[in-house]
């Protein structure tokens, strides 16, 4: 059955709870609401109100109870109704989750997942459109992930809520219904920190993830067809820690490479990406690694200026000639 | 290991006689324990911040000793007592001040960062207030579990400034949580007084806005401290919910050892220290009969052995490896999740 990405947040969320006890929910509108988006649709009818709780606008709190609920053995998936509120649980995340372990000499586990609905596109103004994920991808402890498709969304939260660390779960609202695909019936994970290659190709290759994987994979078909390049598309998946394997051997098989990222341009993760290819690739690459990112500026409403601040395949597609003709 | 010599709360307060014993006993333990980690900073044994809670014992003393196994407690930076209190080894304590390997935290961070979630302890980080929402996080999980525990969380006056502290008491009113919030009021944020923090007299005044009750209470007077506690926490572990206790304090030394507190009235510290808790608790001992000065020579020479074992296993303790910075990130897959439970006999002396 063709499940949306959506969809497949929504299953994973009812898996889990169906088999562990320990897995609960916690965040604002997710209970008699079923999520500002739905991802948490039924699951009070499933699970009850103990388990599915509707919180105040609180958003230290989400996070920080979820903390003290993990570190007693329980399993908290909390959400921020949209990412861009993520900052107001900063310290929450990045000071207390993040160096929990640490501070506690390796004898105390957070296993918590922070879902955020992330990503432009949608006419979500400066508010509602942001990609955080910079924020959280320099902080050791943390892992984060942004999943692209549905197999992955569904697959990345159940390996997010079985593991035992904080886990910042990235997923971005323009694929939630207009990402869908058949999924198997029953049980799967999917490893957090390694990488997927969607699309082979020998002249160049695109590192990816989120809400640019779909414009990536629209470009390198468009140069295959007029161009007869080709490009092959990794998708990250995971942004901490990175699949520096699988970044190296794309890097190494076509020697140029173009990291897009929804995500602004400056301090953005395709910086790391393009460091640790000329550290490692240097002698292996015949270009620059380019970047296609959001300009730096914010996430503007008005259509025009939404369009020129954000990457397009458009976007790609013109970085893929230039790179190719380097 | 050193021999600890403390018991954790939950001790029975039958005989009532020795159970008052070793609280005067703890509190001497707290003091002594921290003077000794002032001087130990003076001689650079000690490195980075040093937060003495001196003159503040009571509180601690009397908040963590009705409490049981399985408790969870947040203490605040300056309430080295609640470790000695729920048992945690003073000697991994003072291994943790000095950066030891074998320190709480493994020399990963200082002072009272270091949790330990075997005795119930969780490590605050150093954004007051931050651990009220985690307080209460624990408190949801006892009542989802309906676990028979009650969640401790202590902050200043300081941090009751900030917004996780509103959230987090608005949420624990709104489920009515196992969870009991304590607020040492020493009247200084650092070098901001009180008159510059809140426009009201009494954090406890806010508990009504949050529906449930605000306690004031002198925090120096040790039995003032244990009626109140005793209650409270007896009431909230029966699921009456959340209850908020102040206690009215000071603290003797400055923010932090660098600190010498210019800022306050020489006049005001002298007043305070007229009201220091342990003198007091002597007074009261004495009235029911015991001869103080031999029982303030017996508990002073237990005392001291306990913080010189505590020293002696700290400074012989080794240092971590450098490359040990690159440990304890991340919980490995198949890392046990939640902390083993606590051993239910008792480590120490009554």
């Amino acid at each position: 059955m063709e499940v949306t990405y959506l969809k497949a947040i929504n299953s994973a969320l009812h898996e889990e709870m169906r088999r562990d006890e320990n897995v609960f929910v916690m965040g604002e509108d997710v209970a008699d609401l079923g999520g500002a988006f739905k991802a948490t649709e039924g699951l009070l009818d499933a699970f009850g109100e103990e388990r599915v709780i509707d919180t105040p606008i609180s958003e230290a709190l989400i996070v920080g109870a979820g903390i003290g609920a993990a570190v007693l053995g329980m399993r908290p998936v909390v959400e921020m109704q949209f990412a861009d509120f993520i900052a107001c649980a900063f310290d929450q995340i990045v000071n207390n989750a993040a160096t929990l372990r640490y501070r506690h000499g390796g004898k105390a586990a957070c296993p918590l997942v922070i879902r955020a609905p992330s990503g432009a596109g949608v006419h979500g103004a400066l508010f509602h459109s942001q990609n955080p994920e910079a924020w959280f991808t320099r902080v050791p402890g943390l892992k984060v992930v942004a999943p692209a498709t549905a197999y992955d969304a569904k697959g990345i939260l159940k390996s997010a809520i079985r593991d035992g660390n904080p886990v910042v779960y990235l997923e971005h609202k323009r694929l939630y219904r207009s990402v869908k695909e058949d999924l198997p019936e029953g049980d799967f994970t999917v490893p957090i920190g390694v990488a997927e290659i969607r699309k082979e190709g020998g002249d160049l290759s695109i590192i990816t993830y989120g809400g640019t994987l779909g414009q990536s994979l629209d470009a390198a078909r468009i140069v295959e067809k007029e161009d007869g390049l080709g490009v092959e598309v990794l998708d990250l998946r995971t942004l901490l820690p990175l699949d520096r394997e699988a970044i190296l051997a794309t890097a190494r098989k076509t020697g140029k490479v173009i990291v897009v990222h929804e995500d602004r341009l400056t301090g953005g993760i395709g910086g790391e990406v393009s460091a640790i290819i000329m550290e490692n690739a240097f002698e292996f690459l015949d270009g620059p690694v380019r970047r296609v990112a959001a300009a730096d500026a914010h996430v503007a409403f008005s259509g025009p200026l939404e369009e020129f601040i954000l990457p397009s395949t458009n976007k790609i597609v013109a970085a893929i000639r230039s790179l190719a003709a380097y | 290991m050193p021999e600890t010599n403390v018991a954790r709360g939950g001790v029975e307060p039958a005989p009532r006689v020795e159970y008052e014993l070793q609280l005067y006993y703890w509190m001497k333990l707290i003091r002594a324990f921290e003077e000794r980690v002032s001087r130990l900073h003076r001689q650079n044994k000690i490195l980075g911040g040093v937060y003495s809670g001196a003159g503040q014992e009571a509180i601690v003393t009397g908040i963590c000793a009705p409490l049981h196994d399985g408790d969870f407690v947040a203490p605040l930076h300056r309430d080295m007592g609640v470790f000695i209190m729920r048992g945690v080894d003073p000697g991994r304590l003072m291994a943790q001040l000095m950066g030891k390997e074998t320190g709480l935290s493994r020399g990963k961070d200082s002072f009272l960062h270091g949790g330990d979630l075997e005795h119930g302890v969780f490590g605050s980080t150093s954004m007051l207030g931050s651990s009220i929402p985690v307080a209460v996080g624990a408190a949801l999980k006892f009542k989802m579990k309906k676990d028979p525990n009650v969640a401790v969380a202590f902050f200043g006056e300081g941090a009751s400034s900030r917004g996780d502290v509103h959230e987090g008491m608005n949420f624990a009113g709104v489920h009515k949580l196992p969870v009991v919030f304590v607020c040492e009021n020493n009247r200084y944020a650092y070098s901001t007084p009180l008159e510059k923090q809140m426009a009201i007299e009494n954090v406890a005044d806010r508990a009504v806005a949050y529906g449930f009750k605000g306690h004031v209470c002198p925090g120096n007077d040790l039995l003032a401290v244990l009626e109140l506690s005793e209650r409270a926490i007896a009431r909230t572990r029966a699921g009456e919910g959340p209850v908020l206790i102040e206690c009215k304090t000071y603290r003797y030394r400055g923010h932090s050892e660098h600190d010498a507190a210019l800022y306050r009235d020489a006049e005001e510290l002298i007043e305070w220290q007229s009201r220091d808790p342990i003198p007091s608790f002597e007074f009261y001992l004495e009235k029911k009969g015991h001869d103080i000065k031999r029982v303030r020579e017996q508990i002073d020479e237990r005392v001291k052995q306990t913080v010189q074992a505590a020293v002696d296993f700290a400074e012989s303790s080794p240092l971590p490896e450098p490359q040990e910075a690159l440990e304890d990130i991340y919980a490995p897959p198949g890392a046990p999740i939640s902390p083993k439970a606590p051993n239910s006999s008792s480590n120490g002396a009554r």
